[in-house]
């Protein structure tokens, strides 16, 4: 307790850093479970390749250590466009491929689960094998060192070094801090705002409300669901690019885990509700760091779950309650 | 989910349907003792399988008779399984959970901390999955659909977490000298070999029928399969009783159900509790054969794959999950060579599966016919004319 007590806004500030990655992918699931009712069980696999494309778009631009301001601003701007143009891009191909022919068919919800499984497994996969994957198209000496090692840990070049801001209560608050925390809480407020103010936003909340009568106002459904994985994946780019900038390694498997914890913060906050997500996750990065500091870091994910089940079991919608509709956002 | 999109499928395909008799109605209409002749065929091709090397079924790189345990433990894992989520209704992404405690009790009822008889800590295995799965069940079956998802999932890390970080459960470490099951050893079977283009029966490769060595797997699959059995057998007792009923009213309209006087929830409860008894009997059955066990074995990954077996076998169709557990199990196994590309190519086939058979292999009669029934209401709302 003491030693909590103690580094108490150290702990805090590193699970509002995490958090914010959390709530930014916890977005993907929640937007499109508010629209189509199902788990995207491969939204991890979204993130996952937002993190590559960041880490090999730095690679191509020569970033490393030490770089001036320009420069570092530069290559930050260009790791959000590849990671958000590989991730949207991603999620709009896996909603074309996967879910798109099953809702065409009229398939039961579970059987999307299993296609989202298979796609996941089909992207990571992908990505775990990307060295045979560039030798098919004979591209394997060009991309060596993008595609090289592609089982292990790939690391980035830490282009931005972390300096102390400020100080408070013993813990230096670092520029990459005040960036990934910032930043996540600006772009939710966009996307809040688009999806309460814009034209498209109204159509997925109305979908998300009642399909039938949305398609019957003259909301055309697969633009809707289209839009709406768009969106989520540019989030999970957003994401890939705080949690490179914060964390700097990934892996071909890196979002599974990630994308575990996202989708409980979704659930914690209230599943379909775009403020939920955002507090669901700062609450699951925080309740995990402040967990780990009482109870041990091998107990962290622990803690995390159980404090889900404790939610659920009192507040069975989550936080703020679920439906992208209702709740409005 | 309900949408608009009209009906696609003609009553006319229906009807043909309809006339054609089924695979069980004509296994029905034969006479008695054929029936028992084939089925008692049927369960003696099973127990021989292992030492038929049939070509190209054998596994070439791995010791068939130990790949046949494994997908019989899918097997079992997906019978019970299949009865929380086929019977019931309930998506349920934790179920290593339940497999674990099974394997775990075992591990430590007669290695780690005390040295009870095999056929002892297996029937207290079960108890134990059991009372984890009212445990877990009693608080979490309130919440409703994909909240279960989330917290049975967070259930099934919990536990591998737990046995990671608990020393007194042999931390990452695991459990190992887990004893074998009491032998009996009656007879040598003769392994039948392929090598010379034709059948000949190999005198020198043999398995002791239920002699459990820690070189040949095949005794352990037989064991499997009598577990199976009779677990198959429990299963279409509890189907055809009312608790069977109970469970397909739950799951098809709750409020309804309970409207009708079914105690739902008591039922959900009781669905978890059989549910996680055969998952910590076949994790029992793991433990024993491996002898050691660590929580490596009991990964995430391993109840979306338990998840995949039954759903695509066809959820609540036990003979249909059956193919579904072969399928996830043994497809892997098979095609080792293409060790790289088996993940992927497993997930392709997942993706196919769902575009092109979306109720699963072997989907349960009652779902055809309840789609059926919906295509004609459908029919009737709509008209004519959209068919």
């Amino acid at each position: 307790m003491q030693y909590l007590l103690d580094n108490f806004f150290s702990f805090t500030i590193t699970g509002l850093t995490i958090g914010a990655v959390y709530a930014l992918v916890a977005l993907g699931y929640t937007l499109v479970y508010g629209v189509l009712r199902l788990i995207n069980f491969a939204h991890s696999e979204v993130f996952m390749f937002g993190t590559f494309a960041a880490l090999w778009v730095v690679m191509l631009l020569g970033g490393k250590g030490g770089g001036s301001v320009g420069q570092v601003i530069f290559w930050v701007a260009m790791m959000f466009v590849a990671a958000m143009a590989m991730s949207g891009l991603i999620a709009v191909l896996l909603e074309r491929v996967a879910y798109r022919p099953l809702r065409k068919r009229n398939a039961p919800p579970l059987i999307a689960l299993i296609s989202a499984i298979g796609a996941s497994f089909v992207l990571a996969e992908l990505m775990g094998l990307r060295s045979r994957v560039a030798s098919w198209v004979g591209l394997d000496d060009n991309l060596r060192d993008y595609v090289r090692n592609s089982r292990n840990n790939a690391g980035m070049p830490t282009i931005i070094q972390p300096q102390p801001i400020f100080t408070i209560g013993g813990y230096h608050v670092t520029n990459v801090d005040i960036l990934v925390i910032v930043g996540a809480i600006a772009i939710m407020v966009v996307l809040d705002q688009f999806v309460k103010r814009s034209r498209l936003g109204r159509g997925i909340r109305a979908v998300a409300m009642d399909p039938e009568s949305a398609a019957l106002m003259g909301v055309n459904r697969d633009r809707v669901i289209q839009v709406t994985f768009l969106v989520g994946g540019v989030m999970a780019g957003a994401a890939a690019v705080f949690y490179m900038l914060k964390i700097g390694i990934t892996r071909y498997d890196a979002g599974f885990i990630l994308g575990v914890k996202a989708f409980t913060a979704a659930v914690l906050g209230g599943i379909g509700n775009l403020r939920g997500a955002l507090l669901g996750g700062f609450v699951l990065g925080l309740a995990e760091n402040y967990g780990s500091a009482l109870v041990g870091t091998q107990w962290k994910d622990v803690v995390a779950f159980v404090l889900l089940v404790l939610i659920l079991l009192f507040r069975p919608t989550g936080l703020l309650g679920e439906s992208l509709g209702k709740a409005r956002a | 989910m309900s949408t608009s999109t009209p009906a696609t499928t003609t009553t006319t395909g229906e009807n043909q349907d309809a006339r054609r008799p089924g695979f069980k109605e004509r296994v029905n209409g034969l006479p008695r003792p054929v029936k028992i002749a084939l089925w008692v065929a049927f369960a003696l091709f099973l127990f021989l399988l292992p030492l038929l090397n049939i070509p190209f079924v054998t596994t070439e790189g791995s010791d068939f008779g130990g790949v046949l345990f494994t997908v019989a433990t899918y097997v079992l894992v997906a019978l019970g399984l299949n009865i929380v989520v086929g019977y019931a209704g309930l998506l349920d992404l934790g179920y290593v959970g339940f497999y674990a405690v099974g394997a775990y009790t075992v591990g430590v009822l007669s290695a780690e901390h005390a040295s009870l008889p095999w056929l002892l800590s297996v029937p207290i295995a079960i108890g134990i999955a059991m009372l984890s799965g009212i445990i877990l069940g009693a608080p979490t079956l309130r919440v409703r659909g994909d909240y279960l998802a989330i917290v049975t999932l967070g259930f099934g890390e919990i536990v591998r977490l737990t046995l990671v970080n608990t020393q007194w459960l042999g931390g990452a470490q695991g459990i190992s000298d887990i004893p074998k099951p009491p032998g009996l050893e009656l007879f040598e079977v003769p392994a039948i070999d392929w090598s010379s283009g034709a059948p000949v029966v190999d005198l020198d490769t043999t398995s002791t029928f239920l002699k459990f060595g820690i070189t040949d797997f095949v005794p352990y699959y037989w064991l499997a399969l009598i577990v199976i059995g009779l677990v198959v057998l429990f299963d279409v007792l509890v189907k055809n009783s009312r608790v069977g009923r109970a469970w397909e009213a739950t799951r098809e309209d709750e409020d309804v159900a309970e409207l009708m006087g079914v105690p739902t929830f008591r039922f959900k409860l009781l669905a978890f509790a059989l549910g996680a008894a055969i998952g910590g009997l076949s994790g029992a059955l793991f433990a024993t054969k491996s002898g050691f066990i660590n929580p490596q074995s009991f990964e995430l990954i391993l109840s979306i794959l338990f998840i995949a077996a039954v759903v695509v076998g066809g959820a609540g169709n036990r003979w249909g999950i059956i193919v579904g557990a072969i399928v996830v199990s043994y497809f892997p196994e098979r095609f080792r060579e293409f060790a790289d590309f088996r993940v992927l190519v497993f997930g392709l086939a997942l993706m196919l599966l769902a575009i092109f058979r979306p109720q699963g292999i072997l989907p349960p009669r009652r779902t055809l016919r309840a789609k059926k029934a919906d295509e004609r209401q459908a029919i009737l709302e709509e008209g004519e004319a959209s068919a």
